[in-house]
């Protein structure tokens, strides 16, 4: 298209070469010389980047690049906008991929030798310990940028028409992320490894409590059949471990991958990055650059959501995205990249002794973010480690479609009413939650009451402490949309309680959870044995 | 003319819900996704074991002589208990029914759960905290050649006693 000075003078020089009838010898010479630039130019198929339209020609013709949109409005560049969270996420998982490999190199996925080529890969392999560390640190943090990119896309409310979709896609990816990260928790098969999964495979055939219940398991044992599935057998142990495996490096990667695909897929034709409708108002810097005539004309064309015939109006406020996009892109890689590779240099994942069937380990904890549900588990393993979750995500999962206000859509928090909504949810939730462990610590749960200790199973499985939360929850939210008439505003009240319970149990459970699962001011207090 | 008249007959007796065009389109269409679905269901079936890594959940535990009067023996490879008291013999296991970890004995015979504190009486019947039910009474039998075999999965009614 837009050959360089020197590219057209070649070519015009070997076709005269070959008017005065030279040796094809010559012009063999001559292509051999002109080899490197014409493959160059078959890779990238336009000139230097320097004006609009060459800049346009890099994003749309890289396979790489092509996800970017040609222009990008400057609100979706400002850091305050996404804080890079859902580039960092993304990161993530391909470092996670990459590292991944890796240690698939040296890791043997059998009972006998998972352990051994684990200690082989912290102590023998070149490299390999930091290629672990970098490997957890970034599964961690994995998680919580899926957290965070989740809570700022709802107080950005980026979930909102035409982007209901995508945030279905996007818990779907936040539900991925979780079963990778509890898949890999197996494999290292040390203590904690074995006891956290025999608790999850457990929590998997915990539906049992209900159809115990209503005495219906022989027919109808979906918890059994959970169990089944995911271990192989009755217990955690090699079936276990090769399925874990398969999942952890095929299965869940590549279902993931895909939707990762969809959810970038999505950002594009839901027309970009959610913005405010002040974002578009005064156009803040020149839109095009001058440049010469292109010999050939190009109608740019670009499909606009709305009502009214607009023209420009979708370049107003937008700069390319080569080279501030990638900037802004290339700044959040760096960060991620450099953050995980220092925190594998100075700290180890860790790795407790091997695994041992028989004796638990004492607290057998989960990862962090799994230890708020064990909390609830520790109440009633259904409820809280079943029940509970499946109601949070479906009905985080349906907010787009119960909530379909259409004002202050990419204000954080809906402006100040949503930020005071916001505050008085953060203490509605700490106050509920808070209360309620300390009632339980103090007083304990059903079971330990005369009047309610031999109450059926049943009420056990269903009257969680997080039943109450979740109820409470539900309730104020009901409140915040009948006192406000906003259900943006009791999406904000339920997401945040959820949020802040979610904080509160992780917390209480690292620090406050000790051997049998009592209450302990901190670890420091924790009876030796 | 008789054909355009035809269908007005049809529609206006029968007021069909769908052509028959589309009702083939829509049957093949359907046909289609109840064969994946079919197919898909076929193919989970393959990890669905038929058989059990740990099938032989059936364990030799010795004489019943080598058992004293009134004895606690643990089994941590079978995770059980063997009691022998005044009438004969019946065993717990100690796997935890909340969430499967293993249960510790305490000086007075009951039972309580490292994981989620759990307890149990000294019978394996639930006294206190998350496990939906007491610890399983485990089958006892006595082999051909006198030895004692408790089988895991096995679940006896509590109070179940064999006299060997």
């Amino acid at each position: 298209m837009t050959k360089d000075d020197k590219g057209s003078t070649a070519t015009v020089e070997t076709s005269e070469a070959r008017d005065k009838g030279d040796s094809p010898l010559r012009e063999f010479g001559a292509n051999l010389v002109s080899t490197p630039r014409e493959f160059r130019d078959s890779v990238v198929r336009h000139g230097k980047p320097t004006s609009d339209r060459a800049k346009s020609q890099v994003v749309m013709s890289n396979f790489f690049l092509h996800i970017l949109p040609v222009r990008i409005h400057m609100h979706s560049l400002k850091a305050a906008t996404t804080l890079g969270l859902g580039v960092a996420t993304f990161v993530l998982f391909i470092i996670l991929c990459f590292t991944g490999v890796l240690l698939m190199v040296y890791y043997k996925p059998a009972v006998d030798q998972a352990y051994g080529s684990m200690l082989d890969i912290m102590n023998v392999v070149p490299t390999g310990r930091l290629i672990r560390n970098v490997h957890r640190w970034s599964a961690h943090a994995m998680v919580a940028c899926v957290f965070l990119h989740m809570a700022r896309a709802f107080y950005t409310s980026a979930y909102k028409k035409p982007r209901q979709f995508n945030w279905v896609v996007g818990m779907g990816l936040f539900v991925l992320t979780l079963a990778l990260s509890f898949t890999g928790y197996l494999l290292p098969w040390d203590q904690l490894a074995y006891w956290a999964v025999t608790i999850g495979a457990n929590i998997a055939q915990s539906p049992r409590e209900v159809t115990d219940a209503l005495g219906v398991t022989g027919v109808f044992d979906v918890g059994g059949v959970q169990k089944e599935l995911l271990l192989g057998a009755h217990m955690v142990g090699q079936e276990a471990l090769i399925r874990f495996y398969v999942l952890h490096v095929v299965v869940l990667p590549v279902i993931t991958a895909i939707l990762i695909g969809v959810h970038f897929w999505r950002i594009r034709k839901d027309g970009g990055m959610v913005r405010p409708a002040a974002a578009d108002a005064p156009p803040v810097a020149p839109v095009l650059s001058a440049e010469p005539a292109p010999l050939k004309t190009y109608g740019l064309m670009g499909l606009m959501k709305g009502r009214t015939p607009a023209v420009n109006l979708e370049l107003r406020n937008t700069v390319t995205a080569w080279p501030n996009a990638l900037y802004v892109i290339g700044a959040a890689t760096m960060v991620t990249v450099l953050s995980m590779l220092l925190l594998g240099f100075w700290f180890d994942a860790p790795l407790k002794e091997m695994a041992n069937p028989a004796v638990p380990e004492n607290p057998a904890k989960a990862p962090w973010y799994f230890l708020g549900l064990q909390e609830l588990v520790s109440y009633s393993a259904f409820m809280g480690g079943v029940g509970i979750p499946a109601i949070v995500v479906l009905g985080i999962a349906l907010v787009p479609f119960l909530d379909r206000e259409k004002e202050d859509a990419g204000v954080w928090f809906s402006g100040k009413r949503g930020k005071i909504v916001t505050l008085y949810s953060v203490l509605f939730g700490t106050v509920t939650v808070v209360g309620m462990l300390c009632f339980t610590v103090k007083f304990g749960w059903l079971r330990d009451w005369e009047a309610t200790a031999h109450v059926p199973q049943i009420v056990i499985t269903a009257f969680n402490p997080g039943t109450v939360f979740v109820a409470l929850f539900a309730l104020w939210s009901i409140v915040v949309v009948k006192v406000t008439r906003s259900t943006r505003m009791g999406a904000i009240a339920l997401f945040t309680c959820f949020l802040v319970g979610f904080v509160i149990l992780t917390y209480f459970a690292t620090v406050h959870r000790g051997p049998n699962w009592d209450f302990y001011w901190s670890q420091s207090d924790w009876p030796v044995h | 003319m008789s054909e355009t008249k035809a269908p007005l007959e049809s529609s206006e007796r029968f007021k069909p819900v769908a052509t028959r065009r589309d009702f083939l389109g829509l049957a093949a269409a359907w046909s289609a996704v109840a064969a994946f679905v079919m197919a898909m269901l076929g193919a989970m079936r393959l990890p669905m074991p038929s058989v059990f890594p740990e099938s032989n959940s059936r364990a030799k535990l010795g004489r019943p002589a080598a058992f004293a009067k009134n004895s606690t023996t643990y089994f941590p490879k079978q995770r059980l208990w063997l009691f022998r008291g005044e009438d004969g013999f019946h065993a717990l296991s100690s796997v935890c029914p909340h969430l499967g970890c293993i249960v510790e004995r305490k000086e007075g015979g009951q039972f309580s759960c490292p994981c989620h504190g759990s307890k149990f009486d000294v019978e394996g019947n639930l006294t206190g905290g998350p496990a939906p039910k007491g610890l399983v009474s485990v089958e006892l039998t006595v082999s051909p050649e006198g030895q004692l075999v408790a089988d895991t999965l096995q679940e006896v009614p509590r109070g179940t006693v064999l006299n060997a």
